[in-house]
């Protein structure tokens, strides 16, 4: 028994370690690649930050000379790489090129909203996926099987920008019962959220029916059965932690279309987040928030990936 | 079974805890109003957020502007220009605090405009040379004359923050300032919460509380204003406004702004140095089409660069801009162009081809070059469309490889429009005006206009100035912009500033 405990300890140390490495290379690829990428772009940085920074009406050549100089961008690409990773290295991420203030405070304040959404897009996405995939999944082929795929596929084929508004047009103009815009308290969650969760349980609730298809039809589902289990013990206990493994793993490869999904929501709903931030940055030349944007949203992805193995670890029957 | 239940039972939770708090309290008469725009309030420096600062009431200037663009006293109670026209002196209001309680005094109001000199803006276009405090005053010494000082004055970029709205570096991080509403809470880029400044050295605002969201998306705009969300929203799109005219409880208004969608040409480019190349690409321009289909105001068709809000210089008497492709047609034909093979302009064996630049921060602007596109081909000249970042078309003036750009500008950004007119049009031209088009009667009447306080002399010059570039076509005037904004029935006092200095927070109040 202690032999058990003190092997599950190392794995799950194993893992951490494993996650740990992986977050140090993730941060300085994200960081070397989306410096090249941004580079790479054509234009001249100083003339889009000086843009970003004065506006349109304010910006012309000499405001972009005055940005070049005050930003080093005269100086060869290796040198500015060079003392972004040297800042790195002492957990500085520097300051944003076009507003001035420092990187890591933008970050905070943005990643706090954006996490705030994609938390309420997975847990939207659960309460609407778990119930319709497991009812679908206990009788394949029937009814709300059907339907459910039917809706699921109508549903992942709009775009997360016309459901945001359909939703908006539905429960905040016609129904008065939510907020159309903005964030000033939990009630203008529910609708980014309801659009993101809706998009991801598309998917998930199909991928909760196939896991528990899969296991309602297991052999060992038919020994819990004639062991003397009731059918609702043998699903609690059998079927629905087995069934759970792959669903949670789902879950984090969902945290890709998430990304891709806030930078839309957080537009459509003037939600002040990650994703509106690194559209803008991306615009502006701001190599800075870039890096610093970038470089979150991957450690933010190592972090899950590793919360996912650990769950996993725990669920699964196997390592019990 | 047990599922069925669990979402029969978990789901209206969260709905029902959420209807309660977003449930409005219709007893009480209205005390707020929350206003949308698309611009968005990134910092609290005015060099790079000024005019969202500006606008909200935040922050001040020294000078002010009523909705018809006079001048009128702000932070500045008089000013006075010595005889030689070269030292300016503002006199300074006593009594003014800032939002956090300290005084507004000579010695930082001239703190903070030296540190705006020194940004890009319209304080670096104008021959100052020092800044200074004197006893409750601010001097302003110059190289030359320039008669329109006070109106850079007013210009977003020179409001006055507090000293303790700057960090250590100077540059202002805080929104605190001596307008009418202080700010309670900032979270940029989208929002902005404010509250009435009870120790406002002039009239106090009627209403207690503002929110300001800024909504990129048109379609956002609109549904804020249909819900009524947004009490008041600035800048719909052509779709949006159409539909707010029928939505009960909003009303809809559209007031004609001096911004004029331009488009800059290159004059020093072989195809279009002569004037009459110029003449005959205006002349295939169906501004009344893109007036009406594209931005729906069929009155927006310019028929000459200076909109007629832009008071004493929009000149009645200048002959309006044609359509005539007919006419365009023959003046291409003697330039010694003639039709080739693919219905494209031949000579010397070179197609007429030209790049257009332009950027889709304005949606219409992509949408009026692929009509430009349609419209110059039955003419005979190819146009590629480059849709990027605006930054592209100051870079291609100065490396010289931009050919034509559309663009909307603003001629009013201070409320004397010299400062935009002389910095587009003076000796030299300018990123967003003439490019490889010198024109001394115009220089030289530009320069009398910034520097003479004579309203005769100003009027003349003036006129030299407008008929020069209807003649000349250094910039092709397409349609002239309207400001479109929804107004939630029952709020009153709304103002719209055709110079889109102020959303006029402070003379709002709500209907009994």
């Amino acid at each position: 028994m202690r032999e058990r405990i003190g092997l599950t300890a190392r794995s799950v140390l194993a893992i951490i370690a494993g996650r740990g490495m992986q977050a140090l290379v993730v941060a300085l690829v994200v960081g070397i690649v989306s410096f090249i990428m941004m580079h790479a772009l054509p234009g001249d940085a100083a003339y889009r930050i000086a843009a970003g920074r004065y506006g349109y009406d304010m910006m012309d050549a000499a405001s972009a000379e005055a940005v070049r100089l005050e930003l080093g961008l005269d100086r060869a690409w290796w040198i500015q790489l060079g003392s972004w990773l040297g800042e790195l290295a002492t957990f500085d991420l520097g300051r944003s090129h076009v507003y001035g203030s420092p990187v890591i405070d933008e970050v905070a304040t943005q990643l706090k909203y954006s996490l705030l959404l994609a938390g309420g897009a997975v847990v939207t996405s659960l309460l609407i996926a778990l119930p319709v995939g497991v009812t679908a999944g206990m009788s394949p082929g029937g009814a709300v099987d059907r339907l459910s795929l039917a809706v699921s596929i109508f549903l992942r084929a709009i775009p997360a920008f016309a459901l945001g508004i359909v939703l908006v047009l539905l429960f905040a103009v016609q129904l008065g019962l939510f907020p159309v815009a903005g964030f000033r308290g939990p009630e203008h969650l529910i609708l980014p959220s309801l659009t993101l969760g809706l998009g991801l349980a598309a998917v998930s609730s199909r991928v909760v029916r196939d896991a528990v298809a899969d296991a309602m039809s297991a052999e060992w589902r038919l020994f819990a059965r004639t062991k003397g289990l009731t059918a609702r013990r043998a699903l609690i206990n059998h079927v629905m932690r087995n069934a759970s493994l792959p669903v949670v793993a789902y879950v984090g490869v969902q945290g890709a279309y998430l990304i891709e999904g806030v930078v839309i929501v957080e537009t459509v709903f003037a939600f002040p987040g990650i994703g509106h931030a690194l559209v803008h940055a991306i615009f502006g030349r701001d190599v800075a928030m870039v890096q610093g944007t970038a470089l979150a949203l991957g450690l933010i992805y190592v972090g899950l990936n590793l919360c996912i193995d650990l769950t996993c670890r725990i669920i699964d029957p196997r390592s019990a | 079974m047990t599922f069925r239940l669990l979402v029969k039972g978990l789901l209206p939770i969260p709905l029902l805890a959420v209807v309660m708090v977003h449930a409005p309290v219709f007893a009480q008469a209205k005390t707020g109003v929350v206003v949308t725009s698309p611009w968005e309030i990134a910092s609290a420096d005015p060099a790079v957020s000024g005019f969202g600062i500006q606008s909200l009431q935040i922050m001040e200037n020294l000078v002010d502007a009523d909705a018809q663009g006079a001048l009128r006293p702000g932070l500045a109670t008089d000013w006075s220009v010595a005889a030689d026209g070269l030292r300016w002196t503002f006199t300074l209001r006593e009594g003014v605090s800032f939002h956090d309680g300290s005084e507004l005094n000579a010695t930082h109001a001239a703190k903070a405009l030296n540190r705006s000199l020194e940004q890009p803006g319209v304080l670096a276009k104008a021959p100052i040379t020092r800044i200074s405090a004197d006893q409750g005053a601010v001097i302003f010494e110059l190289e030359r004359a320039f008669a329109s000082l006070p109106s850079l004055l007013a210009h977003a970029t020179t409001v006055i923050p507090a000293p303790s709205a700057s960090d250590a570096e100077g540059v202002p991080t805080k929104l605190i300032g001596t307008g009418p509403f202080r700010v309670t809470e900032f979270s940029p880029p989208q929002a902005v919460e404010m509250a009435r400044f009870d120790d406002y050295w002039g009239k106090a605002p009627m209403i207690e509380t503002a929110s300001y969201l800024a909504a990129g998306r048109a379609e956002t705009r609109a549904l804020l204003a249909e819900s009524g969300d947004a009490d008041l929203v600035f800048t719909l799109d052509p779709a949006g406004f159409a539909r707010l005219g029928d939505v009960k409880g909003v009303d809809t208004i559209a007031v004609p702004i001096p911004r004029v969608v331009t488009l800059k040409v290159n004059a020093s480019h072989p195809f279009l140095n002569d004037p009459r190349a110029r003449k005959a690409l205006s002349l295939a321009i169906d501004r009344a089409g893109i007036a009406t289909a594209i931005t729906r105001f069929p009155e927006g068709a310019a028929t000459q660069l200076f909109p007629p809000v832009l008071l004493g210089w929009h000149d009645e008497m200048l002959e309006p801009l044609q359509t005539d492709p007919n006419i365009s047609q023959a003046l291409l034909a003697e330039l010694g162009w003639s039709m080739g093979d693919d219905n494209i302009l031949v000579r010397d064996g070179e197609r007429f081809t030209l790049e257009l630049r332009t950027f889709p921060d304005r949606p219409e602007l992509p949408l009026i070059a692929a009509a430009l596109q349609d419209q110059w081909r039955a003419i005979g000249v190819e146009l590629e469309v480059n849709v990027s970042s605006y930054s592209i078309i100051p870079e291609g003036h100065k490396d010289g490889t931009l050919e034509v750009a559309l663009y909307a500008r603003n001629y009013a950004l201070t409320p004397d429009p010299i400062g935009t007119v002389l910095q587009d049009f003076g000796a030299g031209g300018g990123d967003w005006g003439a490019m490889g088009w010198e024109n001394e009667p115009v220089a030289e009447a530009l320069e009398t206009i910034a520097a003479s306080a004579d309203e005769n002399q100003r009027a003349k010059a003036i006129s030299i100035v407008a008929k020069e570039l209807q003649a000349g076509l250094p910039v092709i005037p397409i349609v002239w912009y309207q400001h479109t904004v929804s107004i939630a029935n029952g709020l009153q006092g709304v103002i719209i500033d055709p110079l889109q200095r102020s959303y006029g927070l402070s003379e709002l109040f709500w209907a009994e």
